[in-house]
């Protein structure tokens, strides 16, 4: 094994998720002012609602373009309530994933039987609707002035979450926890069952599988997601707009998605991350980033469709099947062909969604 | 009548529109979402040849439709050619990254203002009681026209019929000899021109900026969708319900909610038939 492997090998390890997890709770302290830990705290927001595109994206393969529709109903139906109607801070929360949930069940029951390119198309549609009401419909959403004044979450009197670095950690925790569950999902029945689907329609119904009602849990996972990470956004910068529901946004998810690596476990996290500062490092791409951003998106599906992330994998996969063969070509002499054979693509199949 | 009027201007465009993104759908199976940016690409050629360059109305439609079409075979070329064999998500994304590259592109170019394009047709038609802007009868004359000529090229031409016999059935197309790189990049080649040349037309009457082609390519969109993706007369007939269903709506319901008619249409129709209104069973 020579060192790079050992590195590669240490990625996969525990330790990591520890080493990760220890970085993050220490970054408060090295940071070398509050706006980088803002910066942070608002890419961990974001990257909620990007494990939720993952899901119905990158496990299911159902392009869904309205996602960032579903991060402004999140962000609209905390505001809306907290403002307006005087609710706590986390009654509302629960209220925005609920709305998040209901509304992505509607939206999922009427597109998702439709198929890949009628479905991209339909929820850009979705997209569109939603940023519309939210623009015209000033009664409920107080039109294109947005709503201002939004609280933050409330601390209990422990901690004010209106400083920068307590929400900081609050941010973190959510994220990880959307990671432990995108985990769970991923690894589960359900997960394999969702991967049976993107692979295809027509060998997951014949195994038994359910394509409407998993579709639509797909969805409505991933729109809970979304609506999540739109709440906290709001609790967050305590200020929205129609902007919010900007197709932009969902397309910038796209970007993250495809960074990282569409369909691994860490692959949204390290993309949106990576994005997020490349843009803050670059300001004057804060308007024009997209001219960096299209080409970069255009020359990833190409050459490295799986992104950061999955590239790292396949590679990985590569050098160890590699190294079985060697392995099992030294033994052959010796021993019958064993199951060694079968076991190759599967732990590489595994290795591929850790 | 007067909404009569709108109804038929609004749904040449769209039809215009529509048209390039079903034939580039009925031919590659891209949904190319680039589309609209193609359109907006198509007015700003126009707006420099015409205010900068200080030429004349048509010369202005050449030169875009020229440009865009060049384009839209580039874009071919460097993106959809060598991702015809990925996953279908793959190619939504490239052509959301075209877009999203030519957005930013011409904004940084020429800022994120909103312009007006000077059109040498500026009077107004009185015929029976009614008022005409010459400039849309300009419109639903140019893009009838256009909708004409394309369909005799696509059935009295020989490289017409190659468009019309790889859409129906790509390797049958092979067989008897079509290159496919050829009528691919002619089909782009036209969508592009089909959205330059609706840019100029419809760009006096409307704004000339950077997102124009947002809502304009999510109501091409549907229009296919109603009419069947890749159906030609389906994108021509789409265009029109759209459109008469905008002016009609607008001005019977509510202008604030005009553009959202055209999707709530979608969201019905599709509830109802998720194929679409007038395809024929294939997908």
């Amino acid at each position: 094994m020579n060192a790079l492997q050992k590195i590669s090998e240490f990625f996969m390890t525990p330790a990591m998720k520890i080493v990760m997890i220890l970085a993050a709770l220490l970054f408060p302290f090295v940071a070398s002012n509050e706006y980088q830990i803002y910066v942070m705290a608002l890419a961990f927001v974001w990257a909620i609602a990007v494990y939720g595109m993952n899901i119905i994206t990158g496990l299911c393969g159902q392009l869904n373009l309205a996602h960032g529709g579903f991060f402004a109903i999140g962000a609209y139906t905390l505001a809306i309530l907290t403002v307006d109607h005087g609710w706590a801070f986390w009654w509302a929360f629960v209220a925005a994933g609920v709305s998040g949930a209901l509304l992505g069940f509607l939206a999922g029951v009427v597109s998702l039987r439709l198929k890949e390119h009628y479905f991209a198309i339909f929820t850009l549609c979705v997209g569109f609707i939603i940023y519309l009401l939210i623009d015209k419909w000033e009664e409920l959403t107080h039109g294109a002035l947005g709503i201002i004044n939004i609280p933050a979450p409330s601390g209990f009197g422990l901690v004010d979450f209106t400083e920068t670095t307590p929400f900081y950690y609050l941010a973190l925790v959510f994220m990880v926890l959307s990671i432990w569950l995108a985990a769970r999902i991923a690894n589960s029945l359900l997960g394999r069952s969702f991967r049976a689907i993107r692979i295809s329609d027509e060998l997951a119904a014949s195994l038994g599988i359910n394509l409407m009602r998993n579709k639509v849990l797909a969805f409505v996972l991933s729109t809970t997601y979304a609506s999540v990470a739109g709440a906290l956004y709001a609790g967050m910068v305590r200020f929205i707009g129609p902007a919010e529901a900007d197709v932009v946004h969902t397309f910038d998810m796209i970007t993250f998605l495809l960074v990282g690596g569409i369909g691994t476990l860490m692959g949204p996290l390290f993309g949106t991350l990576a994005i997020t500062w490349l843009t803050q490092s670059l300001q004057f791409l804060e308007e024009y980033r997209m001219i960096v951003f299209g080409p970069l998106l255009v020359v990833l599906v190409i050459f490295f469709p799986r992104g950061v992330v999955g590239t790292f994998l396949t590679w990985r996969g590569r050098r160890l099947a590699a190294a079985h063969e060697t392995a099992q070509k030294e033994s052959a002499s010796e021993k019958k062909p064993s199951s060694n054979k079968a076991t190759t693509p599967r732990n590489q199949e595994a290795g591929n969604h850790a | 009548m007067q909404q009569v009027l709108n109804g038929l201007t609004l749904g040449s465009i769209y039809g215009l529109v529509a048209l390039g993104l079903t034939l580039v759908y009925g031919i590659l199976h891209v949904p190319n979402f680039a589309h609209g940016a193609l359109y907006m690409v198509g007015a700003y050629v126009s707006y420099v040849i015409m205010v900068d360059v200080g030429a004349n109305y048509w010369l202005a439609m050449l030169g875009a439709a020229a440009a865009v079409a060049l384009l839209a075979v580039l874009c071919e070329r460097l993106v959809f050619n060598p991702l015809r064999d990925a996953p279908p998500i793959h190619d939504k994304i490239a052509a959301i990254g075209i877009m999203l590259f030519l957005e930013a592109l011409v904004q940084m170019h020429w800022g994120a203002e909103f312009r007006r394009m000077p059109t040498p047709y500026t009077g107004i038609v009185e015929f029976a009681g009614l008022t005409m802007p010459a400039q849309r009868i300009l419109i639903i004359v140019g893009a009838f026209s256009l909708m004409a000529v394309l369909h005799l090229f696509l059935k009295k031409t020989m490289t017409g019929s190659t468009i019309v016999a790889m859409a129906q059935n790509r390797e049958g197309a092979f067989l008897v000899g079509i290159d496919a790189n050829r009528v691919a990049m002619m089909t782009f080649a036209i969508s592009g021109v089909l959205a330059a040349v609706g840019a100029t037309l419809f760009a006096p009457i409307n704004l000339v900026y950077p997102a124009m082609g947002h809502l304009l390519i999510m109501k091409a969109f549907v229009i296919i969708i109603l009419g069947g993706m890749g159906s030609i007369p389906g994108a021509i007939v789409g265009g029109l319900i759209i459109g008469f269903a905008e002016a009609f709506g607008g001005f019977y319901i509510s202008t604030d909610y005009k553009d959202i008619i055209a999707f709530a249409l979608l969201v019905v129709i599709l509830s109802i038939k998720p194929t679409g209104l007038f395809t024929k069973g294939v997908r």
